[in-house]
């Protein structure tokens, strides 16, 4: 059986396609074969981040209008074996998403072997961001350590809990959260967040926390998923978070300001 | 008003298409002392403004117990059409005469027998307390609860959530979100943070109380009366702490 995760946040910019990439390749690198569709119909960046917009020829429109079939319209990644790209539409608008659409294409890919399915939501709490959400079994919602960012999470598990399928059915959608884009110097001046007051004021469970890092930029416009990147802290964060979403128990890492130091010193060396 | 419950569309000719169920639900009495049009729009609005939640297409029970005046030439009309500009919906009349039932008659309200309701009080005396006046028998099948019930919910209320225990007490065992609203007709107890809204005694009940393990509130309100984020900030902020109030004035003391 397939396990549908969203990768939500309400706020837009915090990080969810970013993470989105990451976490479908490095579920994959583990064996699992994993497909991520980018919910977000008419911008489309998660192709970009994965390096294959020059192969889109369908789209998740097309498959759920039947102008195409899944197999037509998924794209094989080129560096992990297992993962599948199911890119967004950048012409149709958000409304060519129904709930009977997007259903019929999960358990097509389900039926189709797919182990992890990913779902890059939309900012925002409309239309595409519910449809990204609302077949989901486990949410991951992204948070940067700024109050308006945790305000939103927290709609957004609300909305989660109470208007998802799952919720519907009076059942929970498992939840967790992940912090991203954590300065712990900025932390400790107290201009951001700590993640104690995020996870008090979310109470929910922690998947990791994915420190502020140039890599990342670097890593999209190259196309190439953080995740690959060994050697930078946020690529070292999204693995850990990635084994503890399958069920390893890996303690958190890049919180406090000693560890990024010593980083930043290991990198000022060898740089 | 008896409860219509539709059955399944596909089920055969021979079903029947109606069930009449007894049920009992609470109501709110609108107790009209004395009727000047825009006195009364201007209190409805204020009382309103108070309490939001509340008047969301709530049904109302006009009652003229305690009215001064001639009832007869009450404008029923002009008054029933302010209650529902303000999201009061009244669907019945009660202690009212002759003339004001044949106003209600055009206006389509029903007409609630005198007499009943003062009955009930005095049945169950000590829970009567919590909620005064506010359960309508709608039947004449007993009551299915003999007292109110609460409300337990045991996850966090986010922001943008609201919760609500319609007759009785709201008990949640986590926190209330910035940007959440937790209302009972009885006490709220929060086993968390409140750092939303919690407005407690919303039909009037003076003597509901709020009690949470760490007032961060934006806003705590008993029976209407309100205190906001930075009237509560100067004492017990982040204590465990409870509400209560007292000749309109809310207190807010320390749970020890
Ligand atoms: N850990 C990080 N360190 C530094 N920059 C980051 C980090 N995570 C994300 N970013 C940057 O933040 C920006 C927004 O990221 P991303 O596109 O993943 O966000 P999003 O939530 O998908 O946005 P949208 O709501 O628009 O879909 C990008 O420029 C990305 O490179
Ligand atoms: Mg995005």
């Amino acid at each position: 059986m397939a396990k549908i995760i969203v990768v939500t946040s309400g706020k837009g910019g915090v990080g969810k396609t970013t993470t989105s990439a990451a976490i479908s390749s490095g579920i994959a690198m583990r064996g699992h074969k994993t497909v991520v569709i980018d919910f977000d119909i008419g911008l489309r960046n998660l192709d970009i981040i994965m390096n294959c917009e020059r192969r889109v020829v369908y789209d998740f429109v097309n498959v759920i209008n039947g102008e195409a079939n899944l197999r037509q319209a998924l794209i094989k990644d080129k560096r992990a074996e297992n993962l599948y790209i199911l890119p967004a539409s950048q012409t149709r608008d958000k409304d060519a998403l129904t709930v009977e659409g997007v259903e019929r294409i999960l358990n097509e890919l389900a039926a189709d072997g797919f182990e992890y399915i990913i779902c890059d939501s939309p900012a925002g709490i409309e239309h595409g961001a519910f449809m990204a959400m609302y077949f989901a079994d486990l949410a991951i919602v992204v948070a940067n350590p700024e109050v308006s960012s945790v305000r939103d999470s927290d709609r957004i598990l609300g909305i989660l809990q109470s208007k998802s399928r799952r919720a519907e059915k009076g059942e929970r959608v498992e939840e967790c959260l992940l912090l991203t884009r954590y300065n712990p110097e900025r932390v400790a001046k107290g201009e951001m967040l700590g993640v104690t007051d995020v996870e008090e004021i979310l109470a929910t469970k922690l998947l990791g926390v994915i420190p502020e890092s140039e890599t990342v930029l670097k890593a999209s416009n190259q196309g190439i998923p953080v995740i690959h990147d060994t050697e930078s802290p946020a690529g070292q964060a999204y693995s850990d978070a990635v084994s503890r979403l399958l069920g390893e128990e890996v303690e958190h890492r890049f919180m406090s300001v000693e560890q990024k130091g010593l980083f930043q010193r290991l990198f000022r060396r060898s740089a | 008003m008896p409860l219509l419950k539709s059955v399944d569309s596909k089920s055969s000719a021979a079903s029947v298409a109606f069930r009449l169920k007894g049920g009992l639900f609470p109501l709110t009495l609108l107790e009209i002392a004395h009727y000047n049009c825009a006195e009364f729009e201007q209190q409805l609005q204020s009382k309103a403004a108070e309490a939001p939640v509340f008047f969301q297409q709530t049904p109302v029970v006009l009652s003229f117990e305690e009215f001064n005046g001639d009832i007869g030439a009450l404008p029923l009309s002009e008054l029933v059409a302010i209650c529902k500009s303000h999201g009061l919906l009244p669907v019945a009349l009660r202690n009212s005469n002759t003339a004001l039932q044949a106003q209600a008659k055009l206006l389509d309200l029903a007409i609630m027998p005198v007499g009943r309701v003062k009955a009930a009080p005095e049945e169950q005396a000590p829970v009567a307390e919590e909620a005064p006046q506010t359960a309508v028998p709608v039947t004449e099948q007993p009551a299915e609860f003999s007292h109110s019930p609460s409300r337990i919910v045991t996850t966090p209320i986010r922001s943008g959530q609201q919760v609500y225990a319609p007759g009785g007490d709201l008990i949640i065992m986590a926190s209330v979100s910035a940007g959440a609203e937790v209302l009972a007709d009885g006490n709220i107890h929060i086993y968390g943070a409140l750092r939303g809204r919690a407005l407690a005694g919303v039909r009037g009940d003076t003597s509901a109380r709020i009690f949470c393990q760490s007032l961060e509130a934006e806003l705590v309100s008993i029976a209407g009366n309100f205190k906001v984020d930075e009237d509560l900030r100067n004492n017990h902020w982040k204590a465990a702490v409870q509400a209560s109030l007292d000749e309109q004035t809310l207190y807010i003391t320390p749970l020890v």
